[in-house]
């Protein structure tokens, strides 16, 4: 017998999590009561399995404890009791389920903090334990929010189900912005130097591929799995040996994993070909550009700031135009590209990459010195290890 | 389940209703009695409040009941009406809230059972 690994482990339960959920939920006919019972069942697994090894079928062997543990804490609820016992694995969900289960997760009348903890408890099987250390916050503030969100979904009868087509729109781009919330939390705490123990860009993708799996005609929901993707392809390159992060145009292309990238790319196309246009798209298509480019040099910044133009006609932001300032940099120059970002002053004066922006285009024109109070600026007003030890290493080089 | 919808007016709201012409006051009436119509099957009961102006606040955790002029909280956004509906559940309730045509702000609160 094998010892399984942590991240074996992880993926192990994850993989089983939402269907034993939705499965639950189902017979037991109760979202709270159901996602005890699988916590019970995880938390068992996670003392278990280290020890005896990953059982052949673990979703028999989570059902089962689960089960048992059903019968134990609803022993006086005869009803219960008696749909827990007819039930027999395996009782194969419909894939619909773990939509249902997903949308009621992140309906938009529990908190944004409640929906990603209920998530990654009831999807993707993370213990409270897990996601408090993945986000670096206390156990009991997470504790509080599923509880929280819980008691709300009962109170406020928030239903168990897929959205009506008319209202799915809204719903999708609820359950996305709370996939693309865990990527950049696990994309931006990835590399430094307080590795967490769970990389949440992982259980991102996990999620978006599900989604993706289950909606596979929804245009947005491919963008945003493509997206993560081509992000996740090129994590390889993203750091050097001492943890520092090293700059697109710095890094070992080679490293990138290009079948990935090639496969996210098909995945855009696919999804445009709905011509359905949406910003997990237009952001995918973006970072497609970076990737796709054989060398920096190559890099189509033509191509880069036309989606970004279309990106802010269909989502504006200061943030964006930000972002396409860089781009023109390379269209049009350093000058027309520090006009548009002075521009932007009122409304990103305290946010650090506007600063550190500025600092790079300051410092093409050659204006050293307003480059450096730019950089020093940039550096107050991040505590992004990786950042600042980016924006220091510049301070001291120029 | 059953539902209280709070219909919330705010100042630019009451604003605007005043600046109507008669004309254009009947037809966004005419459209509340509309979203009443379509309702009426899961509307249990509902009212309409006088305007702030003329609540009466009583305290009391005072000691003495305490009676003071004007609404307990004061502030821009006033609740102007009310309707309980008895619906399914949230989303059927969000459906409702949804098409109602009045002042911007519906806060919806499940009624204890």
């Amino acid at each position: 017998m094998t010892h399984p690994s942590h991240g074996e482990l992880a993926r192990v339960v994850r993989d089983h999590a939402g269907q034993l959920a939705a499965s639950l939920v189902h017979l037991v006919g109760d979202f709270a009561a159901a996602e005890d019972l699988v916590q019970d069942a995880i938390e068992a697994a996670l003392t278990h399995w280290p020890v005896e090894g990953i059982p052949e079928r673990p979703d028999a062997w989570l059902y089962t404890v689960a089960r048992r543990r059903g019968l134990d804490v609803l022993r006086r609820e005869s009803r219960y009791r008696e749909k827990l016992t007819l039930a027999a694995w395996p009782a194969e969900p419909a894939p619909d389920d773990r939509l249902r289960l997903i949308f009621t997760c992140c309906h938009p009348a529990l908190p944004r903090t409640g929906q990603v903890a209920l998530t990654l408890r009831v999807v993707c099987g993370l213990t409270t334990g897990q996601i408090a250390k993945a986000f670096l916050i206390p156990e009991s503030t997470v504790g509080q929010r599923i509880t929280r969100a819980k008691r709300k979904i009962r109170d406020a009868g928030i239903p168990y189900r897929t959205p009506a087509a008319d209202e799915l729109g809204t719903r999708l781009a609820e359950v996305l912005a709370v996939i693309y919330l865990l990527f950049n939390e696990g994309y931006l705490s990835s590399g430094g130097t307080n590795a967490r123990s769970r990389d949440l860009t992982d259980d991102a993708e996990f999620l978006a591929a599900l989604l993706h799996h289950l909606m596979p005609t929804e245009p947005e929901v491919a963008g945003l799995l493509a997206l993560i993707r081509l992000h996740r392809a090129r994590a390889a390159a993203r750091f050097d040996q001492d943890s520092e992060i090293i700059q697109l145009q710095h890094q070992d292309r080679s490293l990138w994993d290009h079948e990935v990238i090639a496969d996210a790319g098909r995945l855009i196309a696919v999804a445009a070909a709905c011509k359905q246009p949406g910003p997990y798209q237009l952001q995918a298509a973006i970072v497609a550009c970076h990737a796709e480019a054989g060398r920096w040099e190559d890099t189509d910044w033509t191509q880069i700031a036309v989606l970004y133009e279309m990106l802010l006609y269909l989502a504006p932001s200061p943030v964006t135009r930000l972002h396409r300032a860089i781009a023109l940099r390379y269209v049009t120059g350093p000058t027309a590209a520090l006009r548009e970002v002075e521009a932007l002053a009122d409304d990103l004066n305290g946010y650090h990459l506007f600063h550190a922006t500025r600092a790079e285009l300051l410092r093409d024109l050659g204006h050293t010195d307003q480059a450096r109070a730019a950089d020093q600026r940039a550096l107050t007003l991040t505590a992004n290890p990786t950042e600042r030890s980016l924006l220091r290493q510049r301070l001291n080089w120029t | 389940m059953k539902y209280v919808l709070m219909f919330v007016d705010t100042e630019q709201f009451a604003a605007d209703l005043a600046a109507m012409d008669n004309a254009d006051r009947e037809r966004a009436y005419a459209r509340v009695q509309q979203w009443f119509a379509d309702h009426h099957d899961k509307i249990t009961h509902h009212g309409h409040l006088m305007p702030p102006d003329t609540a009466t606040t009583l305290r009391l955790d005072r000691g003495e009941a305490l009676v003071t002029d004007g609404p307990f909280v004061e502030g821009k956004e006033v609740v102007s009406g009310y309707a309980e509906i008895e619906v399914a559940d949230l989303d059927e309730a969000l459906r409702v809230a949804k098409l109602w045509p009045a002042c911007p702000v519906v806060e919806i609160r499940p009624l204890a059972s």
